[in-house]
């Protein structure tokens, strides 16, 4: 420990610690542009100069390291005399459009300007003018002329999101920020840039000259997208959402925010929000009021049961939508007497519902896995399923964690990897069956699992070593992970692995409650907190053995569903179609019978449970859209015109204290799985490799126009390995044609030698795509 | 892009370095791929560089393309745009200024009828005012196409460098 007195208060810091440090530790503001605690130290700014005793001249604060018996003065004449001289020289080429400027307001260089500037300058010269820069459809730079190169941007893209995008050309006053010639900034946690930039030289794209900063009232929220669960300030005026921006959570997000985080609110805004009840007769779509609409919903139900029985009606809910509406959904289903009920429209293997224990979550804290010495992700494309954890593993990987990747695909994860398998989703079983067989090998250990066929590699020796040396480990299954017909064997084989080497293992959770969906039992082997339920059909057997009637909550199962042909083919045969949603969509209205509007994250109170199995709870930034109502409000109504007991709830908060009272989040959490046969032989075949695109997940996020103009929103090609394309015939960069089921497809095919032999990449929740089948099934490549 | 002799030279300077640290090695081999497309270009754009080349550089160092544009564009030895055959840099800082650094770029300016930072018609000369080159002792100093340093630049001896270019 030092010893430093900062304008005469004593205190003692850590070595290492850097005078801003110090500072800030004992709430002495030092005025500064280009440190932020999160990125490397630059000094380039020169604002934090302060008086050092002893020094012979003033030394910036931000990389000074504190030494024994420092005196540190921050206001002394000579200290502001020093700021105040920065501060004209920053200000020489900065132009005086603040009244127009978009950061107008919420301006560190104008703030500091008060304080430490000139009311009018010496400066009579002409300023410098910087030509606009394009960083695509997020960031503007329209206005370079402000930059005061403080190379926070430029920083953050290197450091915090992999890739350095943005560069600072030229030299002294010819210096500008500019991403390279001819490209955007594609980084999927972009949108950072702009709350870094202190001043109004980047700017959000969509929000620009909407309105003013000081207009805007400041909500809490937690985003909707990712299992993260990012906190949100989301900003209001006018009962309209005009911008969402990151609440800092040390433990979750950071500082940051994701681009689908940030951005996806224009989807709250779009013109398809469904906004009164609307009832099909006669093939047409009419208008109604919530009366008429809950009173056919009743109709509905009461005349299927009735004709067809309870089990001829499905609900299938989303992983989106809040705990208390998910609980209250199960509940409703379960009262009714009908068991069908699933949230996991994307999952393809249920196989281990009878020997799952617990709600599947992260089987750590968000800390935990990030600081983990070694950690396995399997079957996770990263930086489109999860962009801020993946950055937040850069981190770690930073700090010396060893990350190990068993996947399908072999995407840029912009950092070092320890060591990884790149499978077909065919042998993906048996690429974790050789960790564990490698583990069970260098452990001289016993394992119940058979792997007498599986041959070790290099690769799978070199995770298994690194699984079993590290002090702490961490094995986590992403979504291909969670999507893939074999999700039961790979969450097993985890299992073994962890009993072996002591690792954690769970999921990354998909999606912003999917954890909350497993608490509350919105699954058909599962009531709430795992109290045992009259087994019903899951997901898939609901498609697979089509229903009479389905109530959808929240969901377009043309983007949703594993198999989106399928899934419509069964909405198509259905009697009645019952969705609340927060959208009109074209498959909603093509398939749906009746659209009741529901209100969005930002228009109801609710809560999240996030991967580490945090609940969050969250108000309403703004009053519902037209008639759109709270969801669990429609339900609770539903119960009480189905004649249900157990529906006078009246707010969230009731239906979240009546659900929290049945059980305990944290003594529910669990990944155990009884017994599950392992079949680690590798079949072959065509087989397809069907992600998700990052801004496809959900339906708000595919209604933000701003994100659907990004390079990650581009329309879906497939993508083959070389010699798949030349045993088919088939010449890279032409049309093919793609067949899965009754679905045909001509699209684009590219060459990409980094995929397994014998797959074919193509993205699956995408209106191009929706007629194809299931996202890791077999699939027909040929000649277009 | 690049020869297989430069790509050579190239992992030269990148064995001066720790393993990941390839960056490190960003100035000699954008030095190198300059100097070959001096000697090989057929036209005054094929002996600058140019984006893909500082592209293929920054993909073979295996870094970010705008870090490797950001060192191009720092450095004036680095040619972004098509230069004379003879590339001529003053020196113009303040210890040659006193020493006749500003004569000796006005007299060349002069003498080939060209200004501070033109080319010739003939695409002979370019001449451009260059930073502090290290050899104050020697002013006025100027550089000849990057490599070559000449001192002690007064008239005479310009007029002598110049006859010999010719």
């Amino acid at each position: 420990m030092l010893e430093i007195e900062i304008d005469g208060k004593k205190l003692t810091v850590p070595q290492g610690s850097t005078v801003m440090d110090a500072a800030h530790s004992v709430g002495t503001h030092i005025p500064h542009f280009c440190y932020h605690k999160k990125l490397s130290i630059a000094a380039n700014c020169r604002m934090c100069l302060v008086e050092v005793e002893k020094a012979p001249k003033p030394l910036p604060a931000c990389a000074t390291p504190v030494t024994d018996g420092m005196k540190v003065h921050t206001h002394s004449d000579l200290a502001k005399k020093a700021q105040a001289g920065v501060m004209e020289f920053l200000l020489i080429n900065h132009p005086l459009d603040c009244p127009i400027c978009d950061q107008g307001g919420e301006c560190q260089l104008q703030d500091l300007a008060v304080g430490y500037g000139n009311s009018t300058s010496r400066y009579q010269e002409e300023k410098r003018t910087v030509v606009a820069k394009d960083m695509g459809p997020l960031v503007s730079a329209e206005e370079m002329a402000r930059c005061i190169h403080c190379t926070r941007c430029v920083r953050f893209t290197e450091e915090i999101g992999g890739f350095q995008e943005i560069g600072m050309a030229n030299r002294s006053e010819f210096s500008e920020i500019m991403p390279y010639l001819g490209k955007t900034v594609n980084s999927e946690i972009s949108g950072n840039v702009i709350d870094l930039c202190p001043v109004g030289a980047l700017t959000s794209k969509p929000f620009r000259y909407t309105t003013r900063a000081w207009e805007l009232s400041r909500r809490k929220s937690v985003s909707p997208h990712d299992g993260l669960g990012s906190n949100l300030i989301v900003q209001v005026k006018s009962n309209e959402v005009m911008r969402v921006l990151p609440l800092e959570n040390e433990a979750i997000n950071e500082c940051w925010i994701a681009d689908r985080d940030r951005f996806s609110y224009e989807g709250l805004n779009s013109a398809e929000r469904l906004q009164k009840p609307m009832i099909k007769f006669d093939g047409k779509w009419h208008e109604t009021d919530w009366e008429t609409a809950l009173a056919y919903v009743v109709k509905g139900l009461n005349g299927v049961s009735a004709d067809h029985g309870k089990d001829a009606i499905g609900f299938l809910t989303s992983p989106h939508s809040t705990t208390e509406e998910l609980y209250l959904a199960q509940k409703l289903a379960r009262s009714f007497g009908v068991n069908n009920i699933d949230y996991r429209l994307r999952r393809s293997d249920f196989s281990a519902d009878a020997a799952q224990q617990g709600a599947q979550w992260l089987g750590s804290s968000i800390v935990e896995l990030t600081t983990a010495k070694s950690i396995l992700v399997v079957g996770s494309t990263q930086r489109k399923e999860q962009p801020l954890l993946a950055s937040r593993l850069r981190q770690a990987v930073k700090k010396g964690s060893a990350l190990n990747v068993i996947h399908v695909t072999d995407d840029a994860l912009l950092t070092a990897v320890n060591a990884k398998l790149i499978v077909s989703p065919l042998a993906l079983v048996n690429a974790l069956a050789q960790v564990l067989k490698a583990v069970v090998e260098l452990k001289s250990a016993q394992t119940a699992v058979d792997l007498a066929a599986v041959t070790v590699g290099a690769e799978a020796q070199a995770i298994a070593a690194s699984l079993s040396g590290a002090e702490s480990a961490a094995i986590v299954l992403g979504n291909v992970a969670q999507h893939h017909p074999a999700f039961a064997q790979l969450l097993k084989l985890a299992q073994e692995i962890s009993a072996l080497t002591g690792a954690r293992f769970g999921l990354l959770a998909e999606a912003a409650n999917s954890t909350g969906a497993e608490l509350v039992g919105a699954l058909p082997h599962r009531a709430a907190f795992g109290a045992a339920a009259t087994a019903g059909l899951n997901a898939a057997a609901m498609i697979a053995a089509p229903r009479k009637a389905y109530f959808l909550l929240n969901t377009e199962v043309e983007s949703d569903s594993y198999n989106p042909q399928a899934a419509v083919a069964a909405m198509k045969q259905a009697a009645t179609v019952i969705a609340l949603t927060a959208y009109k969509g074209a498959g909603l209205l093509d398939y749906a019978d009746v659209l009741l509007p529901i209100a969005p994250f930002s228009e109801t109170a609710g809560s999240f449970v996030n991967m580490e199995g945090k609940l969050q709870s969250f108000n309403g930034v703004v009053r519902p859209l037209g008639e759109t109502r709270p969801a669990w409000k429609v339900l609770r109504v539903l119960g009480n015109m189905l004649g249900l007991t157990g529906f006078e709830q009246n707010s969230a908060e009731e239906v979240r204290a009546e659900l929290l009272a049945k059980g305990s989040i944290e003594s529910s959490l669990s990944n155990a799985l009884g017994d599950v046969a392992i079949n680690a032989a590798v079949t072959t075949g065509l087989v397809r490799i069907g992600e998700v695109p990052l801004y496809q997940a959900d339906a708000i996020c595919r209604r933000a126009p701003s994100l659907q103009k990004t390079a990650d929103a581009a329309a879906p090609v497939a993508s083959a390995h070389s010699s798949v394309l030349a045993s088919l015939n088939v010449a890279a960069g032409s049309q093919a044609v793609l067949r899965q089921g009754s679905g045909e497809l001509k699209v684009l095919v590219e060459a990409d030698d980094s995929l397994p032999a014998d797959t074919v990449r193509l993205a699956t929740a995408h209106p191009l795509t929706a007629g194809l089948g299931g996202m890791f099934d077999s699939i027909a490549l040929s000649q277009g | 892009m690049l020869s297989a002799q430069s790509l050579a030279a190239i992992d030269r300077e990148v064995a001066k370095y720790p393993a990941d640290q390839a960056r490190s090695a960003v100035m000699g081999a954008l030095r190198i791929a300059l100097v070959e497309r001096r000697e090989t270009g057929k036209t005054p754009e094929e002996r600058c560089l140019n984006t893909e080349v500082i592209e293929f550089v920054a993909n073979y160092l295996n870094i970010a393309p705008v870090a490797a544009y950001e060192v191009a564009t720092f450095y004036n030895m680095y040619d972004m745009k098509p230069v004379g055959k003879y590339k001529i840099t003053v020196c113009t800082n303040l210890p040659c200024a006193l020493s006749g650094g500003v004569n000796a770029a006005e007299y060349i300016s002069k003498k080939l009828g060209i200004a501070i930072g033109e080319t010739s018609a003939d695409g002979k000369y370019t001449l451009l005012e260059g930073e502090c080159m290290g050899a104050c002792g020697d002013a006025p100093v100027l550089l000849v196409n990057n490599h070559k340093m000449c001192s002690f630049m007064t008239p005479e001896a310009i007029d002598k460098k110049l006859a010999e270019l010719n």
